[in-house]
């Protein structure tokens, strides 16, 4: 059945087709008025969902595409999926909004753009509402195309197809890892769909495949959410257009790894391995993340790699929820907080990161430059931009009253408890996840600190800002305020997300934990005591501050990793050595001779025929059956061999063509003494007509070359000639050798003058019995005749008329 | 007695071919060789027919005729060319 939900899932591809002639027209309005119709809607749609899930409920629904292989486009909405689609609706319906004040009406190609991007958001909602993995896998891709149009989107910037190529490659080589790995887990459970694999999961865990498959969908998953070391891709598509950067590679995109990692939790994180991965790369991002952003000058820079580091941290949290897993219940299961705060920081990340991309937007839009080198100033000239800023780099440095303080206490806290599981190794190097997350706090702090202080406060560098900066339009301010209002809100008020959103995402994530009826529940708090995580935010407060105020005399230890060991550089190279290696490798075999073609060919071909005929046991002699040689064959096959000699010895072309026809009507002779008059007949007449054009080739080859040589002897050539004919005289005799039934000529010999009225058999075979094989030997004929006249003919470079 | 009649004919007619075959490999001349290839073709003519003979069969009549005419055609075309340096003219209108 194709409901209402598939409906809604495909509506954006619908309005993607109907774009350009809108676009065409109604040239008069901003094409964007129209798109922002279809996330409007489908954000109203989707609120619907709320009350059911909250109540634990499901909607699934099945539209059959391929069933015979399983593939059908399953719509399901839980918890998690209803997550996302809000996210995805809510802030697409905010970006749309706010290109349409950015993108200029008469300078852009508007209806690209919003082609491109509803494509992305259909494709998005696909991937968080689909149940069967290979039709997640489809529109996964399609985030991948449609992240690489418009990262592409000014393709006649270089760097814009740079970075497009670079994303492109790096997601679809996870993406393909990970489709891989999903056909592991088809192996392993025979289905498709995510939750029958869910329900399944438990008999899985011990098959050989499960780590490789495991491990492939990581992959995948990483690289879709720019995670250490594919993070390099991300900074790279800051060249797209900022309602791009905010809506793409902050609030959707790069979560769908995540979204993937959450969705397939129930399935794989019963291991130690999933928390350890999930987990370890989470850490790791988020301090290299956080670590790089600070020498960032660019702000889309700071803010890519700051994105980096907040998907980094988020995993994190999803890896350490994975333990709770390991207790029964859900009562003092004290690993379920650092699932809720991952789901919590998620909500936050997309409200304070979209508004902080808008934000710089602005600040590109009004001034013309993002370089915090060249800005400064501006708190007074652009206030509402500037409250944005604040509110959204405090809520990113984890600063109270904002969301971003709440989301941060929860992760101390799961960072903090995650030290005492006692399972799967964790003692020994557990203690490392607390810290670097705390040192990686320090850095997220400095950069947030950087992004307000250096934008807006300060003097205005003279002369390379434009002159008459102003407070940007009302309509591209509405957009981060309304975010940066969620910001505030979900800081103050964080349990209305809980009940309805959080709680059931939750469920989503850890169905085995729930018993029956039982529903999680969040309360999320401001103040919690006076425990390690407040000191530690302390802690990142003063630390932070400090270092921020002596920036200048620090920041020289980002000159002691030179630009030469990063990754992207690495990624450059990897991609020249590997156009030069393989443009070695293709120059070294394919030489352009065809005479070096024929080694290979005639190499490969007596090398397989002699392996298989001596390995399988196939040569056999048996001379049971043969003839007696009469003194003619012995005579004509002795001048046959010293005709061929003359061909191969000959001193000129001459006496080559010579020796050539001298063998042919020696063959001819042969069909004679076999008593096949037709092959004689045709024989003999194709042969004096074939030497005749020889000699005509040969009569007209140019000067140059007429003082021909005799054939050089080269030893290889000689090897690999003498192994052809010895093979193929060896599978010959083999084959005469092992007759394995009676020829079926007797029956054309009785039948040729009953059946067809003709006696001579071979021509009844020719015309009566096989006469298909003649029609089409006769089409070669005419198609060979054809093709001479038009060679002689058409002489399209050459004279105009012969 | 026939069948041995034949053989020794075939044996001459062979040897005849050999010579001939000596005179296209050596000739100083192109008309030398010509002749020579003319020759061998109306020998093979005779082998064929005593071949045909030998296996008792009237089947190889047609081969005999047919290497007649390409022989006639083949040292006239070698002729002309030898004579005016192409084969085939070109239409003169």
């Amino acid at each position: 059945m194709f409901t209402a939900l598939h409906f809604a899932i495909i509506m954006p591809f619908i309005a993607a087709i109907l774009v350009p002639f809108l676009y065409k027209q109604f040239a008069r309005i901003h094409t964007g008025w129209f798109v922002l119709i279809v996330p409007v809607l489908l954000f109203i749609y989707f609120i619907q969902y709320i009350p059911l899930t909250a109540n634990g409920q499901t909607v699934t629904s099945v539209f059959n595409w391929v069933p015979s292989l399983n593939l059908n486009f399953i719509a399901y909405v839980d918890g998690l999926g209803l997550l996302f689609a809000l996210l995805i609706t809510g802030i697409g319906s905010l970006v749309v909004l706010y290109s349409i004040y950015y993108l200029s009406k008469e300078k852009e190609a508007l209806n690209n753009f919003y082609v491109f991007l509803l494509m992305f958001m259909g494709a998005m909602l696909g991937v968080v509402l689909s149940d069967n993995l290979i039709v997640l896998y489809t529109f996964w891709e399609i985030t991948s195309l449609s992240s690489f149009l418009l990262i592409s989107y000014w393709y006649e910037r270089e760097q814009s197809r740079y970075g497009a190529l670079k994303s492109l490659l790096i997601t679809v080589i996870g993406g393909f890892a990970m489709l891989v790995g999903f056909v592991l887990v088809y192996k392993m459970t025979g289905t498709f769909s995510i939750q029958e694999i869910v329900a399944s999961a438990e008999t899985i865990t011990g098959h050989p495949l499960f780590l490789p498959a495991m491990l492939l969908i990581l992959l995948g998953a990483f690289t879709k959410s720019a995670q250490f070391p594919f993070h390099i891709w991300l900074p790279d598509a800051m060249e797209a257009p900022t309602p791009v950067s905010a809506y793409l590679h902050s609030a959707t995109m790069v979560k769908a790894g995540i979204y993937l990692v959450a969705r397939l939790s129930p399935i794989f994180a019963v291991k130690g391995e999933w928390l350890w991965l999930v987990a370890g790369f989470g850490i790791v991002t988020l301090f290299w993340g956080s670590f790089t952003a600070v020498r960032q000058t660019d702000l889309k820079g700071i803010l890519a790699y700051s994105t980096i580091s907040q998907l980094g941290m988020i995993l994190s949290m999803l890896g350490v929820g994975a333990a709770a897993l390991h207790f029964d219940s859900i009562d003092n299961n004290l690993y379920i907080g650092a699932t809720t705060a991952a789901l919590f920081h998620l909500i936050n990340h997309a409200t304070f990161k979209g508004s902080l991309f808008m934000m710089v937007g602005i600040v590109d839009h009004e001034t013309g430059t993002r370089d915090i080198r060249y800005l400064g100033g501006l708190m007074t000239i652009m206030p509402i931009t500037f409250t944005v800023a604040v509110i959204g780099s405090f809520s990113m440095a984890g600063l109270p009253p904002f969301n971003g303080f709440l989301s941060k206490e929860m992760f101390f806290t799961s960072m903090v408890q995650i030290t005492n599981l006692g399972m799967f190794n964790i003692e020994t190097f557990g203690v490392l996840f607390p810290v670097i997350a705390w040192i990686a706090s320090v850095f997220t702090f400095i950069y947030s600190m950087i992004i307000v202080f250096k934008t807006f406060a300060g003097n205005m560098h003279p002369g390379l800002v434009r002159a008459n900066i102003h407070e940007a339009p009302l309509g591209m301010l509405i957009s981060p305020i309304v975010l940066i209002s969620l910001v505030v809100i979900f800081g103050f008020f964080p349990n209305i997300l809980a009940h309805s959103i959080i709680e059931p995402a939750m469920a989503s994530i850890l169905p085995s934990l729930l018993g029956g009826n039982e529903q999680f529940y969040v309360n999320i708090r401001f103040w919690h005591g006076f425990s390690t995580e407040l000191y530690m935010t302390i802690g990142v407060v003063v630390i932070g501050l400090l270092l921020f105020m002596s920036l200048r005399k620090w920041a020289g230890i980002y000159r002691l990793f030179p630009e030469s060991l990063s990754f992207n550089r690495l990624y450059d190279q990897l991609l020249v050595t590997t156009e030069n290696v393989s443009t070695i490798l293709t120059s070294w075999y394919m030489k352009g001779s065809v005479r070096q073609y024929l080694m290979y060919i005639m190499v490969f071909f007596t090398l397989i025929l002699t392996v298989v005929l001596f390995g399988k046991g196939a040569f056999t002699v048996n001379t049971t059956n043969l003839a007696p040689i009469s003194i003619y064959e012995a005579v004509l096959a002795a001048s046959l061999v010293i005709a061929a000699l003359l061909t191969m010895f000959a001193s000129t072309r001459l006496k080559a063509v010579i020796g050539l026809g001298a063998t042919g009507y020696i063959v001819s002779l042969f069909f004679v003494i076999f008593r096949a008059p037709d092959l004689a007949l045709t024989q003999l007449t194709i042969e004096t007509v074939s030497v005749a054009l020889f000699l005509l080739c040969f009569y007209h080859l140019p000067e140059i070359t007429k003082g021909a040589k005799k054939v050089r002897f080269q030893p290889g050539n000689f090897i690999i000639s003498l192994a052809v004919g010895v093979t193929i005289t060896l599978i010959a005799i083999s084959a005469s050798s092992s007759k394995l039934f009676d020829s079926i000529s007797s029956f054309f010999s009785e039948a040729s003058h009953d059946l067809a009225g003709g006696d001579n058999m071979v021509n009844v075979i020719l015309v009566d019995f096989r006469g298909f094989d003649t029609l089409f030997e006769i089409l070669v004929l005419g198609i060979a005749a054809m093709g001479i006249y038009t060679m002689i003919r058409l002489r399209i470079t050459g004279r105009n008329r012969p | 007695m026939l069948y041995i009649l034949y053989s020794v004919a075939a044996l001459f007619i062979t040897l005849s071919i050999i010579l001939s075959l000596y005179r296209i490999a050596k000739g100083p001349s192109m008309p030398d060789r010509v002749v020579a290839l003319d020759l061998v073709g109306i020998n093979l003519i005779s082998l064929i027919a005593i071949v045909s003979l030998l296996l008792n069969t009237t089947a190889f009549v047609e081969v005999i005729l047919l290497l007649a005419i390409l022989s006639f055609l083949g040292t006239v075309a070698f002729s002309k060319f030898i004579e005016k340096g192409v084969v085939i003219e070109r239409n003169r209108d």
